[in-house]
């Protein structure tokens, strides 16, 4: 049985967009279950956001949110929350003080 | 003050390179270092602790790190003096999978010797020891001293643990020696291949060891080109120097108003001079509210106060352990930059000093250049020669007075 293609998009923070062509939101069509894997196709199409979002031990940053919809990915499984089809995620650094 | 968008230095002029707490600056003034040019911010918003110039087989490459608070640190170069930056898509400088360590902050970025062109080395938090072989395309991790029995021991200081010092020997490209708060003095005489710590006489007054073989919170090393067996150290507590290449240390701590401090600086031209920037233990500020920066001329026997055009009264200021330069010029000009965004420049070894930036975001770290000038071995070497040789007394007579 073939795998289900998903849509998803991805919300981009103005400081990586250099890394994106200067994208706000990109649409990404794959095979997925988590965002481990929706974020791997993102890195092939743009590889200057990888190391920006992740360190080199493949955690998400300290100071990175990612929102799987409504969801902040910290609250639903780390890299292992789960994509739907038509989903967004959202990269977005903390708020940060003076 | 001018201010423009990218600065423009001539052969003769001196480059200052300012990081802070949200970008990075650049200055350039002619050889008599009185009117300043600036550009900046460079990367606004990004903390910059490290930046170097690289001038050998005809480079004019200014190195950065900047980190951004969410986004991590990476390593930035400009061959146009800040008109255009690279941006590479990867974070040149990673720890390997298989260390567990994530990069935090690059402390120091330092251009290998002469004979060495294309090597340049990164000393990075959590400590551990970069280097690039090409020029700073592809970096890799020291393993030897990453793997050091004495590494899982190391404490980290306040300011994170971090290898702020790294000074590769000018003419033997085996020869290095580093420094990690809290770890101390590590030297290689074989390539990197072994470390040796290198803390003998060195204090630890926060331990109940007072002189253990490593843990102290060594602040700022710096060595004499010419010279490369004499360096000069800022100790958390405590002012040394050795001469013979830091197997042992000699306290030089006397005449200062406080030993402790985070910046040295040696003399570009001279062995027996260095500067310090004194700091009282409980502000960390300099003490008795004055601004003074401590100069030695007999390597470390003897200091004395340089105030002239710096403030002597309520007057706060820290500096930090890259906070303090020297340039390569003659006279040699000394620089150093507060915590509260002051940047001060002396053209005359210190003689007598000029804000020459103030309102800038809190400094982290300067460093000074001539360019057409560096601060190699060779020139050093030569420089110390024409100063030794004997003079006559028909050429003192005819000396112009000051």
């Amino acid at each position: 049985m073939p795998e289900e293609v998903l849509t998803i998009t991805f919300i981009i923070p103005s400081y990586l967009r250099v890394h994106a062509r200067g994208q706000s939101q990109v649409e990404i069509s794959i095979s997925a279950t988590t965002l481990a894997e929706a974020l791997a196709a993102l890195w092939l199409a743009f590889p200057g956001l990888r190391d920006r979002v992740l360190d080199e031990q493949g955690q998400v940053r300290q100071h990175v949110n990612i929102f799987v919809g409504d969801d902040n990915i910290r609250d639903c499984g780390g890299l292992a929350a789960r994509v739907s089809d038509g989903c967004e995620i959202m990269i977005v650094p903390n708020i940060a003080g003076g | 003050m001018e201010t423009s968008s990218v600065i423009k230095p001539k052969d003769g002029s001196a480059i200052l390179m300012v990081g802070t707490v949200k970008g990075a600056f650049l200055l350039t003034a002619d050889a008599a270092r009185q009117r300043w040019q600036l550009s900046g911010p460079h990367f606004p918003g990004h903390v910059v602790y490290a930046l170097a110039y690289d001038g050998r087989v005809g480079r004019r490459r200014i190195w950065f790190s900047s980190a951004h608070y969410a986004f991590g640190a990476t390593l930035r170069a400009s061959d146009d003096f800040g008109r255009t930056w690279t941006n590479p898509e990867s974070h040149p400088v990673k720890f390997p999978e298989d260390t567990g360590a994530a990069l935090k902050q690059i402390w120091q970025i330092t251009p290998g010797p002469d004979s060495q062109p294309d090597t340049i080395y990164c000393g990075v938090e959590p400590a551990a020891l970069f280097v690039s072989r090409d020029a700073g395309t592809s970096w890799s991790l020291v393993r030897p001293l990453w793997d050091h029995p004495h590494r899982p021991k190391w404490n980290p200081g306040n300011g994170g643990m971090c290898m702020h010092t790294v000074l590769p020997h000018p003419t033997d490209p085996k020869r290095m020696l580093i420094a990690v708060s809290a770890a101390g003095v590590y030297r290689t005489d074989d390539g990197g291949a072994t470390w040796t710590a290198n803390n003998k006489g060195l204090r630890a007054d926060f331990q109940p060891e007072k002189y253990p073989e490593f843990g102290q919170c060594v602040h700022k090393v710096d060595r004499h080109p010419a010279r490369p067996e004499r360096y000069y150290l800022q100790n958390h507590g405590g002012l040394y120097r050795s001469d013979n290449s830091g197997a042992s240390w000699k306290d030089i701590g006397k005449g200062v108003p406080s030993d402790f401090g985070f910046a040295m600086v040696a003399h570009p031209h001279d062995p027996d001079t260095a500067y310090i920037f004194p700091l009282e233990q409980e502000m960390r500020c300099g003490p008795d509210g004055k601004v003074r920066v401590y100069r030695t001329k007999n390597a470390g026997r003897s200091w004395e106060p340089l105030t002239k055009g710096l403030p002597q009264k309520s007057t706060y200021e820290t500096v930090l352990r890259d906070g303090m330069a020297a340039d390569s010029l003659h006279p040699a000009g000394i620089y150093f930059g507060t915590r509260s965004g002051k940047l001060y420049a002396s053209a005359n070894e210190g003689n007598s000093w000029q804000l020459i930036a103030d309102g800038l975001p809190a400094i982290t770290c300067v460093k000074a250049v001539g360019i057409g000038e560096q601060r190699s071995a060779k020139t050093a070497a030569r420089r110390i020669a024409v100063k030794r040789a004997p003079v006559k007394k028909a050429a003192l007579r005819a000396r112009p007075k000051k």
